[in-house]
């Protein structure tokens, strides 16, 4: 893809993985059953051959300004920043787009791309039902068919958007195995897929499972970063002292890191929900508390037991409360490039509230956990100092949850 | 000769497909599957799939999933399931046992320790569901010194050419997916059995096992008799998990039931 970033030398890039396998370092890959993997073989063909037409791209910039609501701004956040009283923090308003996060950026590209495979059902899984209500906006959009999978408990606690999905004519299936998570949803959307695969495209909501998906959704998702990378220079004449986004698969931060990859001397930061605590065993920090094994399709860091078996993550957001996360995450974890932190359910709860009483923007309880990062990182800093941290969603879906939390009855 | 070989080689002479009955181990618990799969062999299994209980079985359909829950609950681990083999070896040597089963668990457990101690245990085969050709590689250097036949999955979905590339190196049989889907749900008709064969048959001399919707004992034989081997899998746990009492422990009726159906299986596919 057409690049902006001053790259010295191509081969010592950070941006040209995965390799032509799909390996990012020791993770990533393709470990899926075989009745998938001709349809793998495909999606990569199709995709490059999409990546390269102008036509498609065109296509795709054309939704993404008039549909999706792109660019979106980068707020210095001046209220937050003073009070902090340190560096100042910009947010990336990934809220502002249509359906309310980062997902329709990528749903965007990859429905174009179903439709250009000539696919005419969908199936995804979806957690918060961030990813769900964007599928299921494309698809009343395009007249396609859709499916959503989504956890029991996670349907209990993200009604508002289980209903926004019923009402874009999507059916929810509400999957009971194991926690009723995000994990589970997705077994059981790949479960669909394999039983559909003349007529189905999967569209993967974040940058994990088999290759291509990781890599695909970074490209539709690194928009934010080109963006947000020229946006900073344009408001502060430099580039930022430190990119801040959460991670629960990894979507909204591979797309805001990729674009900086190569920019040494911007620290990136990948904010991983620790739940109740690290250590507490009620975590859905992979990378802090997990080992490299192979789940959904790629290879990676995962919350695992003794004996190999997955264990159930925990989070307060659901939307991070998955026990993997995107390949190339892991990868930039082994050699160093992102530092992987953690916030907890109760930082995140304070950060919600921090955010939408200085600032007056409600943040998913996914971003909430970029932004406790920020509130951590940012008084450490100078006042000349600059931190985007990536405002990947609003939270008006997560106002039940809080609510709850801070022992209020609505 | 592998005991795989040896195996198909006798029913070849016999002029019969074989029955591939499947287990999940730990289901409902230890010695249950022990002793379920003791006394398969004389109920008509030619060979057996021992399946091993993984908490994200995605190709599995519902009643394989609750079997490897199950499984879990009674404490599954791999180890515990090469254990397991290894007590049925010490009272048969020629009955190939077939370990299916996801990558993690496997991946986790060391793929080189894995591959000796599976050996010595008495495994035959490896079916791993996610380890498609594409990344076997990591594999089967170590399979393949142990003696261990990996088996190569083959889908409605694997197109000719792809046929080809993939047998070139299969060893031991080659297992067809006979339906886009997961296990235990529906079931391929014959006639697209019967095209399936054939177009397997040209990219591969080992023998054909077919699994997946194999429900009914006229299943298994019309599939036994298209292909080289039938393999059943959640119909014989279906009925198996019926027998259990309320906390899911198996009762009197358990084991009969099993090999009961495993007899009506076996009995058709000689018939």
């Amino acid at each position: 893809m057409p690049t902006n970033t001053p790259i010295t030398s191509q081969l010592n890039s950070l941006r040209t993985g995965p390799d032509e396998r799909g390996h990012f370092g020791i993770h990533g890959g393709r470990f899926v059953a075989e009745t998938l993997m001709p349809l793998m073989l495909e999606l990569e063909k199709a995709y490059a051959h999409a990546k390269t037409d102008p036509a498609f791209q065109n296509e795709l910039d054309y939704y993404l300004r008039h549909y999706v609501g792109r660019p979106s701004p980068l707020w210095h956040a001046k209220r937050l920043s003073e009070t902090l009283g340190g560096a100042q923090i910009y947010l990336k308003r990934e809220e502002l787009n249509h359906t309310g996060s980062h997902k329709l950026n990528n749903v965007m590209g990859q429905i174009l791309l179903a439709r250009r495979m000539g696919k005419t059902r969908i199936v995804a899984e979806t957690g918060a039902g961030q990813h769900g209500v964007a599928t299921a906006t494309v698809c009343a959009l395009f007249g396609l068919e859709c499916e959503i999978y989504m956890g029991a408990t996670d349907v209990e606690r993200q009604k508002p958007n289980v209903f926004r999905m019923h009402l874009l004519g999507a059916k929810v299936h509400p999957v009971t195995a194991g926690a009723g998570t995000l994990k589970d949803a997705m077994n059981e959307a790949m479960r669909d897929w394999v039983a559909n695969v003349a007529n189905t495209y999967f569209l993967v909501g974040t940058v994990a499972g088999p290759h291509p998906y990781p890599a695909m959704v970074r490209d539709f998702q690194s928009v934010i970063g080109t963006e947000a990378r020229e946006q900073i220079q344009e408001q502060t004449g430099r580039l930022p002292d430190a990119v801040i986004a959460a991670i629960g698969g990894g979507s909204n931060a591979m797309g805001i890191f990729h674009p900086f990859l190569d920019d040494a001397e911007v620290p990136l930061y990948g904010v991983e929900a620790a739940g109740l605590g690290l250590d507490s065993g009620k975590t859905a920090a992979s990378i802090a508390r997990g080992t490299p094994g192979v789940l959904h399709g790629n290879r990676t860091y995962l919350l695992q037991d003794d004996h190999g078996q997955i264990t159930e993550a925990h989070s307060i957001s659901a939307g991070l409360d998955y026990p993997g996360i995107g390949p190339e995450h892991s990868w930039l974890h082994d050699i160093g490039r992102v530092n992987y932190v953690s916030a907890t359910d109760q930082q995140a709860l304070e950060a919600f509230q921090t955010l939408t009483k200085l600032e007056g923007i409600i943040p998913a309880l996914e971003s909430a956990h970029a932004v406790a990062h920020a509130i951590v990182m940012a008084p450490k800093m100078e006042k000349s100092q600059t931190i985007i941290v990536n405002l990947s969603g609003r939270g008006d879906k997560d106002v039940p949850t809080v609510a709850a939390h801070l022992g209020v009855k609505l | 000769m592998s005991r795989i070989k040896a195996c198909f080689d006798r029913l070849k002479a016999e002029g019969r497909g074989a029955l591939l009955p499947y287990l999940e181990a730990f289901d409902p618990d230890y010695e249950t599957s022990l002793a379920l799969l003791r006394q398969m062999p004389e109920a008509g299994a030619d060979l057996i799939e021992v399946g091993v209980p993984f908490s994200d079985p995605s190709a599995d359909g519902p009643t394989i999933q609750l079997a490897a829950q199950r499984g879990l609950k009674a404490g599954a681990t791999l180890k515990g399931v090469l254990e397991l083999i290894h007590q049925f070896r010490q009272g048969d040597d020629h009955t190939p046992i077939i370990l299916m089963g996801y990558y993690n668990p496997i991946n986790h457990y060391g793929v080189e320790r894995f591959c000796k101690d599976a050996h010595q245990a008495g495994v035959d085969g490896l079916i791993i569901v996610d380890l498609p050709p594409e990344e076997v590689e990591e594999l089967a250097p170590y399979a393949k010194a142990e003696g261990l036949d990996i088996i190569t999955l083959t889908a409605p979905t694997t197109p000719d050419e792809r046929l080809k590339t993939i047998l070139k190196d299969a060893s031991g049989f080659v297992y067809y997916v006979s339906i886009t889907g997961i296990t235990g749900t529906r079931s391929a008709t014959e006639e697209q059995l019967r095209a399936a064969m054939t177009r397997l048959r040209g990219a591969t001399d080992l023998p054909i096992v077919a699994g997946f919707g194999i429900t009914t004992p006229e299943q298994a034989r019309t599939a036994s008799r298209i292909s080289n081997g039938a393999v059943v899998a959640s119909a014989i746990i279906k009925e198996m998990a019926a027998t259990y009492d309320e906390q899911g422990r198996a009762t009197a009726a358990s084991l009969p039931t099993a090999l009961e159906k495993i007899r009506s299986l076996a009995k058709a596919v000689r018939g």
